[in-house]
């Protein structure tokens, strides 16, 4: 197990490394930093001020190094739009992004793993058809849009809940619906194969035959099976949704870090939409690593390979 | 007598008729094969289609309502704040989307395609880089990395469809390198691989044709994904620049005027609805029929 753990963490460090340098690079090679900050209106000795103030004139490499060994110990930079530390402006804003994903992911899997049951012990019934159909259009409807339409619905035109701010639990209850559906139907599906797999098997024949009640069969026996691959699902989505969350938050103007992202990017604030890839591909890797340590040690034949 | 026995027997049909006869009984298939159909016509036509041309402004027609909410036949959309026929602008706005899927599609299909076939034929170290590639791929956040080179780069076409291509070929490789492990164990490449067959042979005749089928069904679900985030990235203003007929960016300019003209992002966004959704019936269509288990 320990090996395994080792082994696997070992491949995290790596593919973090390399996320880090690829993003770099990209941006980096996508325009010339110095233009950008310097704006049109700039004259080329100007342009060349900032390109040896910032930085900019060394060797990609050297400037990749150097960021790379202050960003592993928390020192991003300062941010170019704000003025102020990157570091201490994520910080700020994390915890509602953080909150945001948390409060949607429950959302999702409230909603998912019911139905998947449901669908499962009745398969090809109406309720299975109904199920299958909401994920369908639930994976077609566009994220931001379906935000507009609830803002319309339950803002503007039924006043009971506030279209923008964070300023109370209210303001979370929208952008976690928006952000929560979209996981949904994966994780329904997921459930109800899951499932449908293991209500096949001979130790649930076995239970029944027992004679023990639906219920029992059905919750202590078949489901705590069938959550394996739901749980790491789930931990691949919340990092998923973390980096969906710039879409939501602007939409509702949240103030969290994705939010953060989209007035970054919109003011081509380099040193903080570097940061802010590296910390969300981070989530991304830790949640991952997580539901595979978690995986190996509920099934230890995943161990082995 | 022995005449009767013979007609019993149903007429032999050659694999590919049984394909077309499977597909036209699949519902989904049927219906999203059939929309998207007449989307693609629609984009296609849509100089001819549109009753205005999509650019033109008249501020004295600003925000018309469609015809279903008391406005004329002359806009049968209605017009939105610059007085831009809404219809001329939709119908434009589907070559873009259609275009921007299709291309990225390709784009990353071969991206994909490369490294799973690769991987999944060679395993081993080969396959130990394309998996460690996909993992990389996938801890990037793409909506955040998309929004960042495109805007860098300026959001033309054709950086959209590259920096999206570059980014969604993930699903192709992990697909793909499973279906390449499970043609690779059959006895026809081994016997080719016997028989002294060249690599490119054994890849392009052997390989490729039998993981075909999930390529297609992973390329219509990818081309919806693009069509999606084009949307997306439209929408937060760092994606296709106006006047560009964007659906994305038409909903963005209906935000504005939600209060009092909500038909103004419920339209581009059933458009938006309608070409997904098609797309991903027929996705699944196509995976229900070619699929072994879909057979009966």
């Amino acid at each position: 197990m320990l090996k395994f753990v080792f082994g696997k963490l070992l491949l995290a460090a790596c593919v973090a490394l390399t996320v880090s340098a690829v993003s770099f690079g990209l941006l980096h090679l996508a325009g010339d930093p110095a233009i950008a900050l310097a704006g049109e209106s700039a004259s080329e000795a100007d342009i060349e001020a900032i390109r040896v103030n910032f930085g900019y004139d060394r060797p990609l490499l050297v400037q990749y190094g150097d960021w790379l060994s202050r960003a592993a110990t928390g020192d991003f930079g300062i941010s170019r739009f704000f003025n102020k530390p990157v570091s201490e402006l994520v910080w700020d804003r994390l915890p509602i992004t953080m909150m945001l994903g948390v409060f949607a992911i429950i959302f999702a899997l409230v909603l998912a793993i019911p139905m998947g049951v449901l669908a499962a012990t009745r398969p090809n019934s109406w309720f299975d058809r109904i199920a299958l159909f909401i994920s369908v259009v639930g994976q077609a409807i566009p994220s931001f849009w379906f935000g507009l339409i609830l803002i319309v619905i339950f803002s503007i035109n039924l006043g009971w809940l506030p279209a923008s701010g964070a300023s109370s639990w209210k303001n979370f209850v929208l952008p976690t619906v928006v952000l929560g559906y979209f996981a949904t139907p994966a994780l329904m599906r997921l459930t109800r194969t899951g499932m449908l797999d293991v209500l096949a098997s001979d130790y649930v024949r076995t239970a029944r035959a027992k004679g023990l009640p639906t219920r029992k069969v059905l919750f202590k026996h078949a489901l705590r099976n069938a959550m394996i691959p739901v749980v790491s699902l789930a931990a691949v989505q919340m990092g998923f949704m973390l980096s969906g969350s710039i879409i939501v938050e602007s939409v509702f103007a949240l103030p969290g870090a994705g939010q953060l992202a989209w007035v970054s990017i919109s003011r081509n604030d380099l040193p903080m939409i570097q940061a802010l890839i590296l910390i969300f591909s981070m989530f991304y890797i830790v949640f991952t690593f997580a539901a595979d340590v978690l995986n190996a040690w509920l099934d230890p034949r995943l161990r082995v390979s | 007598m022995s005449a009767q026995t013979v007609a019993a027997v149903p007429p032999r049909l050659t694999p590919r008729q049984q394909l077309w006869r499977r597909a036209w009984r699949h519902k989904g298939l049927v219906f999203g094969a059939t929309v998207l159909a007449v989307i693609v016509l629609l984009a296609v036509f849509a100089p001819l289609v549109a009753p205005h041309d999509p650019y033109r402004q008249n501020l004295l027609a600003r925000m018309v309502p469609p015809v279903f909410l008391g406005g004329t036949w002359d806009h049968p959309l209605g017009t939105d704040a610059l007085g831009r026929d809404y219809l001329s602008r939709l119908l434009y706005g589907a070559r873009i989307s259609l275009m921007i899927g299709f291309v990225t599609a390709m784009i990353s299909a071969v991206i994909g395609s490369v490294l799973g076939i690769l991987g999944g034929y060679f395993g081993g170290k080969v396959d130990a880089v394309v998996t460690f590639l996909i993992s990389v791929r996938l801890a990037m956040p793409v909506v955040l990395v998309a929004l960042a080179v495109v805007a860098l780069l300026g959001g033309s076409l054709i950086v959209m469809m590259t920096v999206l291509g570059l980014l969604l070929w993930d699903r192709f490789a992990v697909v793909l390198r499973t279906a390449t492990r499970q043609v690779r164990s059959m006895e026809y490449v081994a016997a080719a691989e016997v028989l002294g067959a060249s690599l490119p042979r054994i890849l392009f005749k052997d390989i490729l044709p039998n993981v075909m089928s999930q390529l297609i069904v992973i390329a219509t679900l990818e081309m919806a994904h693009a069509i999606l985030l084009e949307a997306s990235l439209s929408f937060l203003g760092l994606g296709v620049r106006p006047p560009t007929p964007s659906w994305g960016l038409m909903i963005s300019e209906g935000k504005e005027m939600l209060l009092f003209q909500p038909w103004l992002i419920a339209i581009p966004g059933v458009a938006l609805f309608l070409v997904v959704i098609s797309i991903n019936m027929f996705g699944d269509g196509v995976r229900d029929i070619t699929a072994p288990e879909g057979r009966n």
